[in-house]
Order: structure tokens, then C-alpha cells, then sequence
């Protein structure tokens, strides 16, 4: 699994933060996405690719 | 065979999580527009102003579709219902038959003497060569809409105004506090807020207020709400009343689901109707929906959660406001804050002004019951 994220389509919502906490976070200043993890292990895939189908701003892309 | 109609935001979102969840079955995304689908909230924004080609506003990837499996039936909107065949009917004259289908038709704006509104991709884009093309426009309206094409159109340079009946923009959405640091906010970038005062009368020249004032333009763009896309369904036997009227699992009769904008459905939690117009219920309800289709049978109780960006201002709002509020971080005049609301001693909404993030950490001590919520107004709600 590789994760990228576009921080210019990022509205900030938190939502892939609420889901997978240890692959996204956001920053202090303008709550935009952080990537903290672009290559999660196994466990989390599930989690990642619902967060990126529930961004609120389509700004987190998958591919395995 | 599922059948979602509806290939917006909310459509794709069920396609994509009746996927994740381990459908494996036929699947179809019937589609009124002829696009593949693409995002509404950029529309108001980086789509009007040209900050975005238009392809940017795609929700997904050709190769992310490809791998949905799913059937695209675009530029065909649906037309009728049968409930009891389970069949929706084309403009075209298609029949497609299903063992489940999922409502997401969404919202038609409400318009007024045929003056342009936004819903659509292609509304966006006529909107954008109109105001490239006019010296002042008018904007009616006061809502979340309204005021984001306002602050979009002020920002490519054109001399806009902003009617509507409230005292402030959004007032209805954010309390009168933060509405009027809005309202401030636009003033500050020369925004001509003509609020309080509804409008009567629309033509190509103008506005014509309740108060007899009139306001002179030379486009007059109308977003004051709209409805739901129940008018196909008329005839189908669904309960209609303010959108689809649904139990608390999304379910609009056996085998029939709504999601997104067009579903009103029983939040359990709340203990009453709600219907969301907003970007984030589109895929968090089309999960819940895909999970009753497999047969989860789980109430869909969300906390309502929506943002705007408008000029500086990156406002984000979880729960429900009113008038009362108290500001827990950062502070009103440096236009940076998290404010918390409370009805009856229960915090019932945040909201967050340029700090997302500290607003999204204190949305986790929200807890609304239909006790300390049944009096305010659902934010982007009905």
C-alpha cells in the first residue's frame, strides 16, 4: 500500500485523523493532513482506505 | 444487483464502502449528468474562481473507478420508481432492476425568474463566464452558499453585494457572534452586506428589496436553498416530506435506501427527523447505508459536521450552534478561536475559526441528546 495525500485539496475535517491516528494527523496551524505513515502496515489498510473514501475533500489517494 | 442512483459524492461513497464491506456483486451508478463523479465544495471556490482546472474537482482517480467494478450509466437521470418490481426508469427508457437500490439524487437549487444558481459542475463554469463578464453582481442569499460565491466573486475582483433576510451571514449556521465577525469579515474586503431584508423581486437589472431599496447589477446569482430531488419519486409510494423519509437504518422501504442530501431519516440519538445538507453526511451516511444493505441493521446517529472557507476564514462547525456560546481557545480578536455551545448544561456544538484541528479534538466531547438539541436549529440541516 502506498498513501499520498494533497495538501492544497485538504479541507481540514480530521476525519482520516478520527479513523487512523497512527498514519494521518493534521497541523497545529491550519489542520492541514499530515502524512506520518505513506506505507502502513497490514493492519491499518482497511482503516486507510475507508478514510481516504470518507475524506470530506477527496485529498487522500491509495494504490496498493 | 445494487443499484445506486445518484453518482455524487454520497453515490460513490455507498459504491465504494458496499466494496470495502465485502459486496461482490453486480453494481450500477446511475448518474443525471454526464460527468464521472466530481466533488461539490470546490465548486464555490477554487472551480469559480479558476484556481482549479475543472478535472481537479474529480473524486476519483480513472484507475481508482476502474477498480470499483462498477457499472457508470451517466446523462440519464432517473425518472420513476416501481417499490414493488424494484426497478428505476430512465429518461431514456432504461429499466434497471435491483435487489437493493440506493437513493442519492441530491438537491435542486431553488431558483428564481431564471437567474443562475450553482449546483452543477456546469452551472459553476457558466457562473465563472458570467461574473468575468459583469461589474457588479448581486448575490441572494445569506447562506453558506451565498456567502462563499460572494467571497469567491470579491476575490476575482468583482464588485459584489450580498442580500438576504438574516442579520448576518450564516447567522443561522454559526450564531449571531461568529456571524457578525463574518459579516465584519466581508465588510473588510468590500463585500456590500444588504441584510436584514428579504427580497421581493429579481430581474436582470437588479434586486428589489422588501424595504423598496433596490439593487443595481448586472448578474444576479440566486442560492437561497434548495430542495430536495424528490420530484421522480413522486408516484413511487415512498414517504416524501422534506426529502425521502427514512427509518433509523436509512431505509426507505424494503429494499430501497436513501443517503446523502436527499435522505431524511429517524436519528435515533436525536429523536426525530434530520435531514443533512452537507459534504461530510454524504459518505459518512453512505457507509452506514452500505452496512444496512449487507445487513448491519445499525442506526445511522451522526454528530453534523461541515466547513467553509471564505477569504482568510477556514470555519468549521461540529453539532449545533445558537446563541449562547464561550470561546475555549485562542481568542475573538485574532480571529482565531474554538468556541463551545452549550443547551442545558450539555455541550451541544463547537466551532472552530481557523484552528481545525483544536476544533476537531474538542468535537470528541460533544454529546447531543433530543433534550438538550430539540430546540435549535440543525446546522446545514432540515
Amino acid at each position: 500500500m502506498k498513501i499520498t495525500v494533497d495538501q492544497d485539496k485538504c479541507c481540514g475535517a480530521g476525519t482520516c485523523v478520527l479513523l487512523a491516528p497512527d498514519v494521518f494527523d493534521q497541523r497545529d496551524e491550519d489542520g492541514i493532513v499530515v502524512l506520518l505513515d505513506e506505507a502502513p502496515p497490514a493492519e491499518l489498510h482497511s482503516l486507510v482506505h475507508e478514510a481516504a473514501s470518507v475524506c470530506p475533500a477527496a485529498a487522500i489517494s491509495v494504490t496498493s | 444487483m445494487t443499484l445506486i442512483v445518484g453518482a455524487s459524492a454520497a453515490g460513490l461513497a455507498t459504491a465504494e464502502a458496499l466494496r470495502r464491506k465485502g459486496y461482490t456483486g453486480p453494481l450500477t451508478i446511475l448518474g443525471a449528468e454526464p460527468h464521472l463523479p466530481y466533488d461539490r465544495p470546490p465548486l464555490s471556490k477554487q472551480v469559480l474562481s479558476g484556481t482549479w482546472e475543472p478535472a481537479r474537482a474529480q473524486l476519483r482517480s480513472a484507475e481508482a473507478l476502474a477498480a470499483l467494478d462498477a457499472t457508470f450509466v451517466l446523462g440519464d437521470p432517473a425518472v420513476h420508481l416501481d417499490v414493488t418490481e424494484r426497478a428505476v426508469h430512465t429518461a431514456s427508457g432504461r429499466v434497471l432492476k435491483a435487489d437493493n437500490i440506493v437513493l442519492a439524487t441530491g438537491l435542486r437549487p431553488r431558483t428564481l425568474r431564471g437567474q443562475p444558481t450553482l449546483r452543477t459542475l456546469d452551472d459553476a463554469l457558466a457562473l465563472r463566464s458570467d461574473l468575468l463578464n459583469c461589474s457588479r453582481a448581486v448575490v441572494v442569499g445569506d447562506g453558506v452558499l451565498g456567502a462563499e460565491i460572494a467571497a469567491t466573486a470579491r476575490q476575482m475582483g468583482v464588485a459584489v453585494t450580498l442580500a438576504g433576510p438574516q442579520q448576518a451571514p450564516m447567522a443561522l449556521q454559526l450564531g449571531p457572534v461568529v456571524a457578525g465577525l463574518l459579516a465584519e469579515l466581508h465588510t473588510s474586503q468590500g463585500v456590500d452586506l444588504r441584510l436584514g431584508a428579504a427580497v421581493t423581486e429579481v430581474d436582470d437589472h437588479g434586486v428589489l428589496l422588501e424595504t423598496g431599496e433596490v439593487l443595481p447589477a448586472d448578474l444576479v446569482v440566486v442560492a437561497f436553498g434548495s430542495a430536495p430531488a424528490t420530484d421522480w419519486l413522486q408516484n413511487s409510494g415512498l414517504v416524501l416530506g422534506n426529502g425521502i423519509v427514512c427509518d433509523s437504518r436509512c431505509r426507505a422501504a424494503d429494499g430501497i435506501w436513501a443517503v446523502g442530501d436527499v435522505a431524511r431519516w429517524h436519528h435515533e440519538t436525536l429523536g426525530r427527523l434530520v435531514r443533512l445538507e452537507n459534504r461530510t453526511n454524504a459518505t459518512e451516511q453512505a457507509i452506514a447505508v452500505a452496512g444496512n444493505v449487507l445487513g448491519a441493521d445499525q442506526p445511522y446517529t451522526p454528530v453534523p459536521y461541515f466547513w467553509t472557507d471564505q477569504f482568510d476564514a477556514k470555519i468549521h462547525v461540529h453539532g449545533f450552534v445558537g446563541p449562547g456560546m464561550s470561546v475555549v481557545e485562542g481568542s475573538l480578536s485574532e480571529r482565531r478561536f474554538v468556541a463551545h455551545y452549550h443547551r442545558e448544561g450539555e455541550l451541544v456544538g463547537v466551532v472552530g475559526w481557523n484552528m481545525p484541528k483544536q476544533a476537531r479534538q474538542h468535537r470528541q466531547s460533544i454529546t447531543p441528546s433530543c433534550r438538550a438539541t430539540a430546540a435549535t436549529s440543525t446546522q446545514g440541516a432540515a
